[in-house]
């Protein structure tokens, strides 16, 4: 996995609640068997005026110009600003995965669905959460700076806006160990295979039936 | 020291080591496997070169994609058909249980965990499908999972978990004749909020929870998380019990008293402490419809669609705007003048045995309305449809005017041929009214079985009550 440590980046501003993965990737590209190429169709019924389909060329596509991510001004955006409840729905982490492969490294909502929340540290996306007065100033500080960029620093949980104004926020230390040494969970879990199976000697013990031969 | 709740019992059976915070690995008992979101999980086990902890733990069928018709012919869109063959071979060249498409047994896998006695009480239960929260009906804990945290249960059979909060919703008293399971989770849903149980496990308890049949409890905890919440779960008792004997995956023998005296535990102690408790009064729900793309956004049959400026909440009025245009509806237009195009009965949500024949009840001597272009029947399972057909149900469908279909997701989310057309109007037994969720510009509204036979019937939706 990617670490995340420190970024420097635009923001580009999503102006909506509830935003489910539905939306972010919908359903006809889940049938791909890989883990990349999800980028090009992130938030794809809201990007493009035209039905998407798996393995066409998305560049030749009619782009919805009302749509953020299509304004010239957030292109190249590291950072998503969200409103509450970001990525509820589906379990799918092709949400997640379309949103790294477009660019992404970090969202900032008020709150995120839990899925999503837990699929993100799997991938070096950060989920920050800020409360939703300081979110609405950043909504605003974005919409009327062009270039507007926001540093996120995970060792020191802050996030600093151009002027020097600082936030911190909050942040799992197991997750956040995980994403700034971009550790791979199954490994560290693996370390305690002979707690696994200490567990599954007493368990199947007590309750033999979860154990058939 | 104070008493647990169910979700406490299960959490605390099921921890292999704690870490530093309230982070836990946790066992996991049984894992459901589809092929939408397990390729790349099988994938990055052959990359890293490990091997499965526990292969006999996981139960592989395909789902989201399978055609629901003609299936002799196969799939025909040769990307469903990788993805489903890719399925095939990650899990028989493992030795995983699983059931192909030409399998009785094979349906949709939050239908068939439960019907093969495959989901027991006690158990944690866990699949890369938000809507996995339905084995909670069963008293087990059961969570939706990334496909990097299905990998993770695959190799070392634990998931690391956080704690989550303990929510109570009480559904107290009876419900009215006529009122149904989904009903009663869409009226939650509507008061809660689509994350009122977020960060939460949501226990469903209250006299019209305990009257459900598992069957219902299954669609209440089906649709926890579009509460927001990952785990629903319902207390044990005799209903539970009484549905799991006899299965095939069940115990049996020695095993099943044993098991049946440790599940006779499975429920909150009369002094358990909940962060949140909500109740809800059973007697006020009526038949609910959803009116926008959210499944909080439910109104009563009776009632009317709301107007989004009295919302009181800039930025809920901007999304209520939002959705009342998408869905191509005016504030304050009463239910029932909604006119339908599409019927979808189904789902993992609706799409058992007694949906079917709540449905059958309401078809039976009637047509399919003229403006209505399709009204499908999608049953759960292989199984389920079976059983459907020996009850003769297939032939009331049929003779109805609707379709009968081969088991599987189908119109939920639209991955096969099943599909709305931009700006159709479905009533529909699923769970999520999401924008597109249908296909592209497809407008869902989210009902009980019984209620989308009586808009099929009706050409609009129309109180179930009201037809007898």
């Amino acid at each position: 996995m990617e670490k995340f440590q420190r970024l420097t980046a635009k923001v580009a501003p999503l102006d909506r609640s509830n935003v489910d993965t539905d939306a972010i990737i919908p359903k006809q590209y889940l049938k791909s068997v890989k883990r990349t190429g999800f980028g090009p169709t992130l938030f794809d019924d809201w990007r493009y005026l035209d039905p998407g389909e798996p393995g066409m060329d998305h560049s030749q596509r009619r782009q919805n110009p009302d749509f953020v991510l299509n304004d010239p001004r957030y292109q190249g955006a590291q950072v998503l600003l969200a409103r509450k409840n970001f990525g509820c729905g589906s379990s799918r982490e092709h949400a997640v995965w379309a949103l790294t492969d477009y660019g992404f490294r970090a969202v900032i909502a008020p709150s995120y669905a839990d899925i999503f929340f837990s699929n993100s540290f799997k991938n070096g996306l950060l989920p920050l959460v800020l409360d939703e007065a300081i979110v609405d100033q950043l909504f605003n500080e974005v919409l009327a700076e062009p270039g507007y960029q926001l540093t996120v620093d995970l060792e020191a949980q802050t996030v600093e806006t151009p002027s020097g104004e600082r936030f911190s926020f909050q942040v799992d230390p197991f997750r956040r160990h995980c994403l700034l040494n971009g550790l791979d969970d199954i490994g560290l879990t693996l370390q305690h295979a002979d707690d696994i199976r200490a567990y599954e000697q007493k368990r199947g013990a007590e309750a033999p039936w979860l154990f058939p031969a | 020291m104070t008493g647990k709740t169910l979700y406490d019992k299960l959490w605390d059976a099921h921890v292999v080591r704690r870490e530093d915070d309230d982070t836990a690995l946790l066992y996991i008992d049984r894992h459901l496997v589809h092929e939408v979101t397990s390729p790349q999980a099988f994938e990055g086990l052959r990359l890293a070169g490990r091997q499965p902890w526990r292969t006999n733990t996981v139960l592989a069928v395909p789902d989201h994609n399978v055609p629901t018709t003609d299936r002799d012919r196969g799939i025909a869109d040769p990307v469903s058909r990788i993805q489903v063959e890719t399925l095939q071979d990650n899990v028989t060249s493992l030795g995983i249980t699983f059931f192909p498409m030409s399998d009785v047994r094979q349906g949709i896998v939050h239908v068939i965990g439960p019907e093969q006695g495959a989901t027991l009480p006690g158990m944690t239960v866990v699949c890369g499908d938000s809507h996995t929260s339905t084995h909670g009906a069963f008293g087990a804990l059961s969570v939706g999972i990334g496909t990097s945290e299905v990998e993770h249960v695959l190799a070392t059979q634990c998931l690391l978990q956080k704690k989550m909060k303990n929510m109570l919703v009480s559904v107290d008293g009876k419900v009215g004749p006529g009122v149904t399971a989904k009903d009663i989770v869409l009226a939650i849903i509507g008061e809660i909020g689509t994350a009122g149980g977020t960060g939460c496990a949501i226990e469903f308890g209250g006299e019209a929870i305990r009257d459900l049949s598992m069957e219902g409890r299954m669609t209440v905890c089906n649709m926890a998380i579009e509460a927001g919440a990952r785990a629903g779960m319902v207390a044990v008792d005799q209903t539970t019990i009484d549905y799991v004997k006899d299965r095939p995956y069940a115990p049996r023998g020695e095993h099943w008293e044993q098991a049946v005296a440790a599940w006779r535990e499975l429920k909150s102690d009369p002094d358990a402490k909940f962060d949140h408790v909500v109740h809800i009064d059973a007697a006020g729900i009526q038949p609910q419809v959803s009116w926008g793309t959210s499944p909080e956004m439910v109104a009563p049959i009776g009632g009317r669609v709301p107007d989004p400026a009295l919302s009181g909440d800039a930025v809920k009025t901007r999304g209520m705007e939002r959705a009342l245009e998408y869905m191509g509806l005016q504030a304050g237009m009463p239910v029932t003048d909604i006119q339908v195009d599409k019927v979808f009965i189904g789902s993992c949500t609706n799409g058992r045995l007694e949906d079917i024949r709540a449905a059958a009840q309401v078809v039976k001597g009637r047509r399919v309305a003229e403006n209505v272009k399709l009204a499908m029947v999608v049953p759960g399972s292989g199984l389920v449809k079976q059983q459907a057909e020996q009850e003769g149900l297939d032939k009331v469908f049929l003779e109805a005017g609707f379709e009968w279909r081969d088991p599987g997701c189908s119109m939920c989310l639209a991955m096969n041929a099943d599909r709305l057309e931009p700006g159709e109007r479905c009533a529909s037994t699923s769970n999520r009214n999401f924008e597109g969720r249908q296909g592209l510009g497809g407008r869902t509204h989210l009902v009980s079985p019984a209620m989308a036979a009586a808009a099929a019937v009706a050409g609009h939706f129309v109180d179930v009550r009201d037809m007898n």
